[in-house]
């Protein structure tokens, strides 16, 4: 299996075998590579506050948003000049981490979320680190003393009010409500495979409905589900409110979307979201940070990684990001505190289960849903 | 006839026909066995035999055989027009349907998607194709329809043979190894194509490439991308087999006209042909209006917003690889790609011309990663930089080694045509007279050998500018290409970043467009291959 290539000991056949094409293709390359390589990255390894700044890069899934001010602050104050590089979604850039582990394209990796973690520690991507400080001590646990959580938020059903009470329908208040006749042709979900809040959803049915989860998908599907690549494709194009230019009023999205469509809604900002949450069949996701295991700038990147739970960066997140800060005592924004929802007993499984399982859920999922 | 035979063998020089093949094998080899360790595996055969596996294979298919049957329809018409009629702008109109097929894939797809109201269906994809692959038939039918001898027709029809009869009799059998190889180059492309079917196609149908890509990167099961990638394979390598058994029976030698003639068009016929290949030249451009209106489209207006965005310092907070750093990346890139390709591709080319057996056999190892596809490149690269005995994942030069995989088929493809067209016997006059094997390939090859290098050279820098397939696998995401930062900053929500991938892809075009408007000036106008 693919694991091997990053499990010690158990590789020595397949080396073996590329020893002597390798051998060829090296000798080739050295040559062109002696013409014009570039060495690239960095050589520091500890922070001299009065020499070069150290280039620290950050990879982060493409939804990453933090006020630019503070990127400087920190920048001018520890010497470090932050390379943010948006490189995909949470689970493109997981995978990508698990293939180059160990030889990383990147310092600091933001964005693994408790559905991808186990993968990401199974490959051996992270050098460990917890950044010391006041952090909610079930996250912490979360990362399993590898990571360290940066912030989390649940994904939830949201609903578009305005069409439920135009067309005289009793908005959903179960995921099972999702599969009666009522609700055909209005549902819009994020394809698992390439997707986290999909992939999240996917989680919140196993969780709810167990080993019933495929016939729940069945059901879905009857009912007409309509499958996109990624949250911006459902949000912001097929669903009907918030933003969305589509016309199915329910939506797979996260329980802080309201305040976000305040937020980003144009002046006169209305005073209520026109979207709601439905607090059933929620799944929290967690989000960490690491220390990618091979950077040549670990300390460095430590430093990142505790400047990201500091309270400023902390108290920006609500607003940049729309997800709960994952230190304790940090003030929440009143949009926050009005509209967002906080889910008393979100849907989880635990992390042996999802490691064990997840691909095969995945795959099922598609021959059910999409073939 | 003895001392001729001597000639021959002291023609063939042996050398330089096994090093170089032996070069273009390991690079070849070296991604292939990486896939096939990977992907043989007992567990494989699940893959292989699934359900699914089957209906990606079908529809894979299925639009491939739709969009090569209508590229090569719509060639024909062109290429009569364009190679075999004098039209006034020929260059012109020769160049701009050139333009598709040079462009880059996630480029072609953005148009599209932007321009079609059926976007994110099959028949966009087709239309894609079509748009994609024209060009390209018409080069490959055309470059041996200007070299027909016309007076073998002028016999024929001061004869007494009608039209029809001309074209049954004469024209159509010399074509017929035309059309073969671009049917079959069509149909390769269209099978593998990856970049215009993940941006324009339907989700829930992918083709044997998004799939693999899906697989490996999306879910990370390896194992099954790499058996699938295996499966492409033996279809493609069956396919190539075909047509090149097919061409070499073909394949028919000295009808090239020493002066190539066009004559003025006369008749419905002609003037048909003419507005067809003028109608294709005019649709090339709509999907590039379509580019360049979605970069300046800001709102409900026009602006420059989005160019003086893309050109802007480096933004934290839209954290896109300033346009300037990408370029800068993709030419690095092209340059070594190019060198790479063409040092190959041109060996290859010339060794195959060279050998006096076993041509066939080659020929189809050679434009194997023309079937390989690019996304399989990528992966058996990158499987090969995780599994081998050194960790070659950060090396800079995998990228550029994918690309030149990528673009070395085709470098063979424009320059064996040519040094096929040669007469053998020219060859032949030169050794007897006493020309050493250099002197006689420098002579006799070596002009128009070089000019097909000089196109090759700019076809190659531009696949390696909009390659996708196996960069999408190997760019690492402190480096992106063009084409990976047009993609990236396509599945990010918002006008802004739709916007600024117009704007690369504008960028592109020009910078594309002008690497082959270059070569297609240099050439002299009298040059009778592409």
């Amino acid at each position: 299996m693919f694991r091997r290539f990053f499990s010690q000991g158990s590789t020595a056949p397949a080396v073996a075998r590329f020893t002597a094409l390798t051998t060829g293709l090296l000798t080739t390359g050295l040559v062109l590579a002696a013409c014009g390589g570039t060495s690239g990255g960095e050589t520091s390894t500890t922070v001299d506050t009065n020499g070069d700044p150290v280039v620290v890069r950050v990879i982060t899934h493409d939804s990453f948003a933090l006020t630019e001010s503070l990127v400087a602050d920190f920048e001018a104050e520890n010497n470090i000049v932050l390379e943010l590089i948006a490189a995909g979604d949470a689970g493109e850039i997981v995978n990508r981490a698990v293939l180059a582990a160990g030889n990383p394209d990147g310092d600091v990796l933001f964005g693994v979320d408790t559905t991808l973690l186990s993968r990401a520690i199974d490959a051996d991507v992270f050098d460990p680190y917890v950044a010391d400080a006041p952090l909610r001590p079930e996250l912490v646990k979360a990362g399993l003393g590898v990571v360290t959580p940066v912030d989390d938020g649940d994904v939830c059903i949201n609903l578009d009010d305005a069409w439920f009470a135009d067309n005289d329908v009793a908005p959903p208040t179960t995921l099972a409500d999702l599969t009666k006749p009522a609700y055909a042709d209005l549902l819009v979900v994020q394809n698992p495979a390439t997707s986290s809040p999909g992939l999240a959803f996917l989680m919140a049915t196993v969780a709810r409905f167990g080993d019933d989860w495929p016939t729940y998908w069945q059901d879905l599907r009857d009912n007409g589900v309509e499958v996109v690549n990624g949250w911006s494709e459902a949000y912001q194009g097929q669903f009907s409110a918030g933003g969305g230019s589509g016309d199915r009023p329910i939506v797979v999205s996260y329980a802080t979307s309201p305040p976000a469509e305040i937020v980003y809604a144009a002046d006169p900002k209305p005073t209520r979201p026109s979207t709601s949450v439905m607090l059933d069949g929620c799944y929290r996701q967690i989000e960490f940070a690491g220390v990618l295991r091979g950077t040549p700038v670990a300390e460095a990147a430590k430093i990142v990684v505790d400047w990201l739970v500091s309270e400023p960066v902390q108290e920006d997140f609500p607003l940049s990001m729309f997800v709960f800060p994952a230190r304790e005592g940090v003030a929440l924004p009143t949009v926050f505190t009005n509209f967002a929802k906080r889910v008393d007993a979100p849907l989880e499984i635990d992390p042996a289960t999802i490691a064990a399982q997840r691909e095969t859920w995945v795959e099922e999922w598609t021959q059910i849903v999409l073939r | 006839m003895d001392s001729n035979r001597a000639a021959l063998r002291a023609a063939r020089p042996l050398g330089l026909a096994l090093l170089p093949l032996a070069a273009v094998a390991l690079f070849i080899a070296a991604p292939l066995w990486a896939l096939l360790t990977e992907g043989l595996q007992p567990a494989s055969w699940d893959t292989l035999v699934a359900g699914s596996t089957w209906r990606v294979m079908g529809y894979t298919t299925a639009q491939a055989l739709v969009s090569t049957a209508l590229s090569i329809g719509l060639a024909l018409p062109v290429a009569f027009a364009l190679y075999r009629l004098s039209i006034p702008g020929r260059r012109i109109w020769l160049a701009l349907i050139t333009i598709p097929f040079v462009l880059p894939t996630v480029v072609v797809g953005l148009a599209f998607r932007e321009l079609l109201p059926f976007a994110g269906t099959t028949w966009a994809i087709i239309v894609a194709h079509v748009f994609f692959n024209v060009g390209l038939a018409v080069r490959v039918i055309g470059a041996v329809w200007g070299q027909l001898d016309g007076r073998l027709g002028e016999v024929a029809a001061s004869l007494g043979a009608s039209a029809f009869a001309r074209f049954r009799l004469i024209t159509w059998p010399l074509l017929r190894p035309a059309i073969t190889a671009a049917s079959v180059l069509v149909f390769m492309f269209t099978f593998t194509s990856f970049g215009v079917v993940l941006v324009v196609g339907d989700p829930a149908l992918p083709t044997i490439e998004v799939e693999i890509y899906q697989r490996a990167i999306q879910r990370l099961d390896l194992d099954a991308a790499a058996a699938l990638a295996i499966l492409q394979l033996v279809v493609v390598v069956f396919t190539l087999g075909l047509a090149s058994r097919l061409q070499q029976r073909l394949s028919v030698v000295g009808v090239v006209a020493d002066v190539s003639r066009r004559e003025r068009p006369r008749g419905t016929g002609d003037y048909l042909a003419v507005s067809i290949a003028v109608f294709v030249a005019v649709a090339v451009i709509l999907p590039i209006a379509q580019l360049v209106a979605t970069s300046l489209q800001v709102g409900d207006s026009w602006g420059l917003t989005w160019y003086a965005e893309a050109f802007a310092p480096s933004d934290n907070t839209t954290r896109a690889t300033p346009v300037a750093e990408a370029l800068w990346i993709s030419s690095r890139y092209a340059v070594v790609a190019t060198m790479i390709a063409l040092v190959l591709g041109m060996l290859a080319a010339i060794s195959v011309t060279h050998l006096k057996r076993g041509q066939a056999t080659l020929d189809t190892i050679v434009t194997l990663p023309l079937g390989i596809s690019a996304v399989s490149i990528g992966l058996g690269l990158l499987l090969l930089s995780i599994g081998g005995p050194l960790d070659l994942r950060d090396w800079w030069l995998l990228v550029p080694l994918g690309q030149a995989l990528v673009a070395m088929p085709i470098v063979v493809r424009v320059v064996l045509p040519v040094l096929r067209s040669i007469d053998p016997r020219l060859r032949d006059v030169a050794a007897s007279l006493g020309a050493r094997p250099i002197r006689v390939w420098l002579t006799v090859d070596g002009p128009l050998a070089l000019r097909a290098a000089a196109v090759a050279g700019a076809l190659s820098a531009a696949v390696s500018l909009g390659e996708f397939g196996a960069t999408a696998f190997l760019a690492r995401a402190d480096t992106p290409t063009v084409p990976v930062q047009i993609v990236r900053l396509l599945s990010r929500p918002g006008e802004a970043n739709l916007g600024q991938a117009a704007v690369l892809s504008v960028i592109l075009v020009i910078v594309t467009a002008t690497v082959v408007g270059v070569a297609e000036r240099a050439r002299p106008s009298k040059s009778t291959g592409w």
